[in-house]
């Protein structure tokens, strides 16, 4: 019988022909933590097991609280490294490499046809190079950790397909964020979401992974990209093993098939204090900002980067701005294309790659009644640490755009 | 977690999301559960942790728990004394996190309809059902593997439990 992707993938896991509904007991081809394997080695260290079943298959990249901003995150951050010496974790990225989504991505983890989990919700990201992934909880990794296994849902696959050329001034955020716009946030529910379409054809991975890191934020199991030629040759020379790609049949069972013209769309906002707030960018410009926040695991790559520069090019701030580049691979790229010299003659401040601010984990803090603008996934209440304050989300251009004036803007202006 | 209980409803609308039930800030500070439960809802419901009862239940609209797959979302609200969440819908890591903590999460669109904030809520997992002050809604029986775990009180003590056997 036909098969969605991801039926496939956990048909070829479980060694028998499953369907979404059914429930298996399967084994992720990487496991991937962060700041909170700390947590996690306590969790495990419960189980009683002693050494980690398959330490080659866990990842462990720190992130969130990089460089230490307090003794306790500090005294995290050495029962990691502690633990990974113990158990012979050969994948452990120290605070140096950057943003856990993204590293993964560029040490050749992600690839097409693997099953990937995290403890992390954004660990849908993988998908834009045609991996399953899967944010799961921290006891869930202990358990994978253990025993190398753990149960799964086969999800539904929601099909969204995206057609119509970007208009200079639209980004992959713009589409994704009018999407969760009209299917809300809780719209793909346990799904898992199968991004096609001309436009996403001609999208680089960075642009792919804006669609699958959002993903999460539609309520997806995962985010899932057809793997074709532009992901083959990323992945060459980075892939840390053989991958076997696999694709939907075209004659698959699917919950639902949405189309979408992007053609016409505008700069798309995300309001406070839920991602599927959506109003165009015209509903809300002219609203005054504080803080400007440029990267993160949703907009952190050289081609944000690139795109917010282009914007920021023989200007000044008004609003006060951080960028925080994804990796430091991208920080490199952006220093050699002189993307950096213009974000400090803007007088932006430049932040190492990191999660921080974005989870209100460690600097960029808001005071009550302030406005930060970013190109985060995440505008929860509370969410940058002040729950008297308010987030709006857009594109690196629309925020870079917004910087300039201290008000949401059009990026269209500056372009 | 498996039997007949009874307890107050705390009732609260749709797309409540991690933030709100845990904070992100303390999500990297290390804490016992007992400590995370002193900051169960806090940016939602400021009073809940200090009124909240050993064995009440939480009541909640769709899409319960979205967004961070932070576990403390789960473990805060059972440490605070919650013994089953009962929502529209939950969001896919949240409803994963309370098994896994031991705390089913129950979905009944029609039992959160009927259920009145305060009221007395009884529930029975064996036969599936929730028992209102407008009458009894019966729900689905969870699959074995989930059953199995909320025996178990939570995965970590599943895996044990195999891994012993």
């Amino acid at each position: 019988m036909a098969q969605t992707f991801v039926e496939k993938l956990m048909s070829k896991k479980a060694g028998k022909e499953v369907y979404s509904g059914a429930i298996v007991s399967i084994e992720p081809d990487y496991v991937m933590s962060h700041d909170n394997a700390a947590a996690i080695s306590n969790t495990f260290k419960k189980i009683g097991v002693g050494k980690v079943k398959y330490p080659e298959r866990v990842v462990i990249i720190l992130d969130h609280e990089v460089p230490a901003p307090k003794e306790s995150s500090a005294t995290n951050h050495k029962e990691i490294r502690q633990f990974v010496q113990e158990q012979g974790i050969e994948h452990f990225y120290d605070i140096n490499k950057g943003i856990c989504h993204q590293v993964f991505v560029e040490e050749g983890f992600a690839m097409p046809g693997k099953l990937i989990v995290g403890s992390d919700s954004h660990t849908t990201t993988y998908g834009a190079l045609g991996a399953m992934s899967a944010g799961i909880g921290r006891s869930e990794v202990a358990a994978i950790w253990a025993t190398g296994e753990l149960w799964f849902q086969v999800p539904e696959t929601l099909k969204i397909i995206i057609n119509g050329e970007m208009p200079r001034y639209i980004s992959p955020k713009d589409i994704v964020l009018t999407i969760i716009g009209q299917i809300r946030a809780d719209g793909a529910d346990y799904k898992s979401v199968e991004f096609t379409g001309e436009t996403v054809l001609f999208m680089d991975i960075a642009e792919r992974m804006v669609l699958t890191n959002m993903a999460a934020e539609m309520g997806a199991k995962n985010g899932y990209v057809p793997p074709d030629h532009v992901t083959f040759d990323y992945i060459r020379g980075r892939a840390k093993a053989e991958f076997d790609p696999l694709y939907s049949d075209e004659d698959a069972t699917f919950f639902q098939v949405l189309e979408f013209d992007i053609s016409k769309i505008s700069p798309a906002v995300a309001k406070p204090h839920t991602v599927d707030n959506y109003c165009p960018i015209e509903e809300v410009a002219g609203t005054k900002i504080d803080q400007a926040l440029i990267g993160t695991c949703t907009n952190g790559r050289i081609s944000d980067l690139e795109a917010a520069a282009k914007i920021l090019q023989g200007k000044k701030v008004k609003a006060r701005t951080l960028v925080i580049p994804a990796s430091w691979e991208i920080y490199r790229e952006a220093l050699k294309k002189g993307y950096i010299e213009t974000f400090i003659d803007a007088g932006t401040l430049v932040l190492n790659p990191g999660c921080g601010p974005c989870l209100g984990a460690h600097l960029g803090v808001m005071a009550p009644g302030e406005v930060t603008f970013s190109t985060a996934n995440r505008n929860f209440k509370g969410r940058m640490g002040c729950r008297e304050a308010d987030i709006y989300l857009g594109s690196p251009l629309s925020v870079a755009a917004s910087a300039i004036t201290g008000e949401i803007t059009h990026p269209g202006r500056f372009l | 977690m498996i039997g007949k209980f009874t307890g107050k409803a705390w009732k609260y609308g749709d797309n409540i999301n991690t933030d709100v039930i845990f904070p992100g800030k303390y999500t990297y500070q290390k804490m016992e559960p007992e400590e995370m439960a002193k900051h169960a809802l806090e940016d939602l419901d400021p009073e809940f942790t200090s009124k909240v009862k050993q064995g009440d239940i939480l009541v909640a609209g769709k899409n319960f728990g979205m967004g961070s797959s932070r576990e403390q979302a789960a473990t805060a609200v059972k440490y605070a004394g919650i013994r089953v969440v009962i929502a529209r819908s939950f969001a896919r890591i949240y409803f994963r996190n309370a098994i896994n903590a031991g705390m089913p999460a129950i979905k009944s669109p029609e039992a959160v309809d009927a259920i009145e904030n305060g009221e007395e809520v009884t529930v029975d997992m064996a036969k599936g059902e929730i028992i209102t002050n407008k009458g009894t809604f019966t729900f689905p029986p969870y699959p074995e593997t989930v059953m199995k775990i909320l025996e178990n009180n939570g995965l970590i003590n599943f895996i044990k439990s195999i891994i012993q056997t």
